[in-house]
């Protein structure tokens, strides 16, 4: 009877699992949402081509383009809502940008997409060009649901519901079900393996929130942006600038008097080394952070360029190997360097978790009497 | 052109501290193999520190 509701239980997770992910690949399935053909047929051949492909996939975007067809230039995918605050709020579909090619009208004023940004434009959608090529049109504040926003929502879902039901089948019993037996001994390991060593077994509880936030969220994102609906979250630098904010203040508003006197008055040292240890110590308040910041930014930005440049080798050596041999080529290397990229997206979501604890641990670190 | 030989020179120093700390590693490992864990989880410390460090350079540089 028991073994039965088990079976029924982890049949019910798996359809569970399955209709999740029924729900985000189905809105994804394939609406060629472009009235109008847009491009002249170019197919992507030359190296500056790719490369201007994958720059723009590294980039956020306010539509969700799955794949272009070159040779009809239609786009396939969805456009996402565009939220702008220009004298008011202002809310439409990005379907009418149709990829930065028209200008969009909203109530009375003109808006175009220029690389990504939105700009206010005039009706004919003039963009006004310095001598290096950036626009000086003023440019609305832009709350979009982004390509990257709705990543970040639906990680923050993903998470919600899989902790929810963690958390909701320990009222059953000390066992977890389904998904939830994956989930305990990460939660674990984060517990007994990065905070007790790093702040200490009296103090740690009060930053598990923050640390297994950290992990699971940077994990999440990480690994979305290994499927091929091309997420880049983790790879755009506002949102690593904004989880390093996050550790940054939290060890600064958790520092003990004896942060605070390592920082201003470093004990144990003569007087003149001690006022000039003050800038050092407090340039490394900042630069700890700041290196949070750049490491994970620049190592997912690396790795979706490395996989990104391998794929493309399949057209850029076409033509000295022939079509089969420059895909198995191509598709080999980018197989083996996802693979380790797969590595990469948990160990960074380590680091940045592991070096977060670190960080919280000096700030609030005792210190016996030397 | 001049940042892609700052680059490569980035990357030999980068190269050279992971070879340092990888090394070490290693001989510490052999020797005490019953502080593995301990001696994995500081390396990986480390190795994250430098590499935060090249990675800086190698975006300020680009």
């Amino acid at each position: 009877m028991r073994l039965n509701s088990n079976g029924d239980m982890n049949r019910q997770a798996i359809s569970n699992i399955f209709l999740s992910i029924l729900l985000v690949l189905v809105p994804t399935a394939l609406v060629a949402w472009d009235d109008q053909p847009s491009g002249e047929g170019n197919l992507i051949d030359t190296p500056e081509e790719i490369n201007e492909y994958i720059k723009h996939h590294l980039q956020d975007s306010h539509d969700f383009t799955l794949f272009t067809d070159g040779e009809t230039g239609t786009h396939y995918g969805f456009p996402l809502p565009v939220i702008l605050w220009d004298d008011g709020l202002k809310i439409f579909s990005s379907s009418k940008f149709h990829h930065g090619e028209t200008v969009a009208e909203v109530d009375g004023s003109y808006y175009k997409l220029y690389h990504s940004k939105i700009y206010k434009t005039n009706q004919a959608g003039d963009l006004e060009m310095d001598e290096v090529g950036h626009p000086h049109n003023p440019r609305p504040l832009d709350f979009s649901i982004t390509k990257s926003v709705l990543g970040m929502l639906i990680a923050g879902l993903l998470l919600i519901w899989g902790f929810g039901s963690l958390a909701k089948s320990y009222k059953k019993g000390p066992l977890p079900s389904g998904f939830g037996r994956v989930l305990e001994p990460l939660v674990l390991y984060v517990r007994d393996d990065i905070a007790i060593p790093n702040i200490g077994e009296k103090k740690h509880r009060k930053f598990m929130g923050f640390l297994l936030t950290a992990f699971f969220y940077i994990w999440v994102l990480n690994l979305m942006g290994m499927t091929p609906l091309g997420f880049n979250v983790t790879g755009q630098i506002a949102v690593t600038v904004c989880l390093a904010a996050f550790t940054f203040f939290i060890t600064q508003f958790s520092g003990n008097k004896h942060y605070w006197g390592h920082i201003f008055w470093m004990p144990g040292i003569p007087v003149p080394m001690k006022i000039l240890l003050i800038p050092v110590e407090i340039l490394g308040m900042f630069t700890k952070p700041f290196a949070l910041l750049i490491r994970l930014f620049a190592n997912m930005t690396a790795g979706h360029f490395v996989v990104m440049s391998l794929i493309a080798l399949m057209i850029t050596m076409k033509a000295q190997f022939g079509v089969v041999a420059s895909t198995g080529i191509a598709f080999f290397l980018a197989f083996f360097i996802s693979l380790i990229e797969i590595l990469v997206a948990f160990l960074q979501a380590y680091i940045f978790t592991m070096l977060s604890a670190l960080f919280i641990g000096m700030a609030v670190a005792d210190h016996e009497e030397h | 052109m001049y940042n892609l030989i700052g680059a490569g020179l980035i990357v030999i120093g980068g190269g050279i501290g992971l070879g340092q700390i990888g090394g070490k590693a290693m001989e510490g490992i052999s020797r005490q193999p019953e502080a593995t864990g301990k001696i994995q989880t500081a390396m990986i410390i480390i190795a994250a520190l430098l590499e935060g460090l090249a990675f800086g350079a190698l975006i300020l540089g680009k």
